[in-house]
């Protein structure tokens, strides 16, 4: 009997054993599957895999950078000169074009189009001014008159400094983060500047000054929004904050990076609340009561004594509710009007990082420059939340160490 | 001087002191002693309005420190409390330094001066015969002090704002026999300077370190004499069974 226990107990030992050793080896392939899905993306090159771009031999230009190739296919970059050729005007030519100016007969049809190579190989060697974006797979043949544009892979630098975000432009994708970065930190930074004084303020008047009944009656209510699911409070950001920002404010449109704030302050609020409370409220009476017997005041018991006592509960409220404003998805995506542009001031619209990633994952093609690129900047958003966490760590540290 | 007439304290319905008239003269050690539960510790925090803290209590008859009703309108309660210090049973230093702990009661009555603080400071500490063991480490988390050098630093703390009453409640109960000993024989110097009433379990104690000692019941005052007199030759039978150990 009691050897069956003993087994009974070693065989449950291994089983807590083993599940947080896998509880544990999932969390790090989750994290090392992540950079690998990401760091493909410095890899991967800048046009799309498939196709090229081909200009006339006699043309010096021998590579071009992401922006440059978009500028020229958007027709803001015109002469060659600008890209270190010569004087001339810059013909672009896309795919399509070739079937109007060849029939069907012409190109082989039937037959697969086999004719198609050489036909665009005719087209850019009549034309020196030429630029070609064309699938491979059609593409011509390399000879004294057609020559392939070095397009290179995407850099580090690119993406990290890139201060375009637009992953679906043709011939050449811009993954810059930039702007994605900066509208989450701006959102965030500033949801936490609103709920970090209001979260505290309600917490030091919930565990120092509120009554017992008033206490009973607000905590459940609190705690209650803490359970709102967040699509929920982008809704009502959408039709209550919205169009009272944009009012107040005066502005064009009322989804700007400011509202995304107010809503995400909302949703930390009752983290910051709960989680502050707590630790103020774990203040040990002794300490309390020997601050008063020294003649202080209530105020400068809380904040000598208590505030103090409590700094590193407090610093992990700040944590969890800069967590939550950081990697909040659903109500921002509905709120910040989206735009994926360097922003300004808080009163534009902006992109967050999780907002982009839920947005557009659907849309990337699996192994895709695109999807990588999302990929890394599930990254981005790891290495901020690690910081952060990290941060934190070290204050609530210091705080029993010195503790001056 | 502490001069009570006729206490009586309530916890809601529960009635804690009974009629309680007594009289705590200047410069002297008054302990209290009694079974758990028989008010003793309620009765020493009448005198710096502790029992405050606790919702729902009211309180008869009066309590007076040098002649001023402290229960009387218009008492600022932490202008008394400068007056009358408290000593708890755990000790219970701030999360700060040292130094700041025992600087804490001047800081907080708006004291600025730094060379005034760090006098103070030395002081209250030489006081309460820290100052040796910890003037190399006065920035030091006051954590890092064993248990009887923390009880030693809260009577520092408590001696920096210059209190004319120290209350002590069962300082010595959480601590070694050598830091025990150590408290006592502070207390008896902190006599010269200071009234001292002190709330205590141990009967030995009581008999060391004061010069009356109060015997507590059920909420009542049983005796109330010098304590050669209580120890040796007590009046009521009460007495005698407790401090020979036949109960409590």
């Amino acid at each position: 009997m009691k050897k069956l226990r003993k087994i009974l107990e070693r065989v449950i030992e291994a089983m807590l054993t083993v599940s947080g050793a896998v509880t544990s080896i999932a969390i790090l392939l989750i994290v090392a599957f992540l950079f690998r899905e990401g760091l493909g993306l410095f890899k991967s090159p800048t046009v799309e895999r498939g196709y090229a771009v081909y200009v006339n031999s006699a043309n010096p230009v021998q590579s071009l950078l992401p922006w440059q190739l978009k500028e020229i296919f958007d027709f803001q970059i015109e002469n060659w000169n600008e890209l270190g050729g010569p004087d001339e005007e810059i013909r672009v030519f896309r795919f399509n074009e070739i079937f109007s100016l060849y029939t069907d007969e012409q190109l082989d049809a039937d037959n697969d189009y086999a004719l198609l190579p050489e036909r665009l190989a005719e087209v850019i060697a009549a034309n020196p001014a030429i630029i070609a974006y064309l699938p491979q797979r059609y593409a011509p043949v390399e000879d004294e008159s057609v020559k392939t544009v070095q397009t290179g892979t995407i850099t580090m630098a690119q993406f990290f400094l890139g201060r375009k975000w637009m992953p679906t432009a043709k011939p050449a994708a811009q993954f810059g983060v930039l702007p994605l970065v900066l509208g989450t930190l701006m959102v965030s930074f500033m949801a936490i500047l609103i709920a970090l004084p209001l979260g505290l303020g309600v917490a030091i008047y919930m565990s120092e000054l509120a009554s017992e009944r008033v206490r009973r009656l607000l905590k459940p209510a609190i705690e209650l929004l803490a359970g709102i699911p967040s699509v929920v409070y982008g809704f009502f950001g959408l039709v209550v904050l919205v169009p009272l920002v944009q009012r107040t404010f005066n502005l064009d449109v009322g989804e700007t990076a400011f509202t995304g704030s107010l809503i995400l302050a909302i949703m930390a609020l009752p983290t910051i609340i709960t989680v502050a409370e707590d630790a103020m409220r774990n203040t040990p009476r002794a300490m309390r009561e020997a601050s008063l017997a020294m003649g202080a005041t209530d105020w400068q018991t809380i904040y000598r004594v208590v505030i103090p006592y409590s700094l590193s509960g407090i610093s992990a409220a700040v944590v969890l509710g800069i967590g939550r404003a950081i990697g909040e998805t659903m109500a921002v995506l509905m709120v910040t009007g989206n735009a994926a542009v360097m922003p300004h001031t808080l009163f534009e619209p902006v992109r967050t990082i999780p907002a982009t990633i839920a947005a557009e994952l659907g849309e990337a093609a699996s192994g895709s420059s695109h999807y990588q690129a999302l990929f890394m900047l599930g990254c981005i958003l790891f290495v901020i939340t690690l910081i952060v966490s990290i941060t934190a760590e070290a204050i609530s540290k210091r705080k029993h160490e010195v503790g001056v | 001087m502490i001069e009570t007439k006729k206490v009586d304290f309530f916890y809601g319905d529960f009635q804690a002191l009974k009629n309680i008239s007594m009289r705590m003269d200047k410069n002297t050690v008054t302990a209290f002693i009694g079974p758990s539960g028989c008010g003793k510790s309620t009765f020493l925090r009448l005198f710096n309005r502790m029992n405050d803290l606790i919702p729902d209590i009211h309180l008869k008859g009066e309590c007076l420190i040098d002649g001023q009703d402290i229960y009387a309108r218009g008492v600022e309660v932490d202008e008394l409390r400068k007056k009358v210090g408290m000593v708890f049973q755990k000790p219970n230093p701030f999360p700060k330094s040292i130094f700041e702990n025992v600087a804490y009661g001047l800081r907080v009555n708006g004291m600025r001066d730094k060379n005034f603080i760090e006098q103070r400071v030395e002081e209250s500490l030489q006081s309460a015969a820290l100052w040796g063991e910890v003037k190399d480490k006065l920035r030091k988390s006051a954590f890092e002090l064993s248990g009887g050098q923390q009880q030693r630093l809260c009577i520092a703390r408590a001696l920096a704002i210059s209190p004319s009453i120290v209350l002590m409640d069962e300082p010595a109960s959480a601590l070694d026999p050598i830091s025990t000993a150590k408290i006592e024989e502070l207390i008896h110097d902190l006599k010269k300077h200071y009234t001292i009433v002190i709330v205590t379990h141990n009967m030995q104690q009581a008999a060391r370190v004061s010069d009356k000692t109060g015997f507590f019941m059920l909420g009542e005052l049983i005796e109330f004499s010098d304590t050669k007199k209580m120890f040796i030759n007590p009046e009521k039978e009460q007495t005698q069974n407790y401090i020979t150990g036949r109960f409590g």
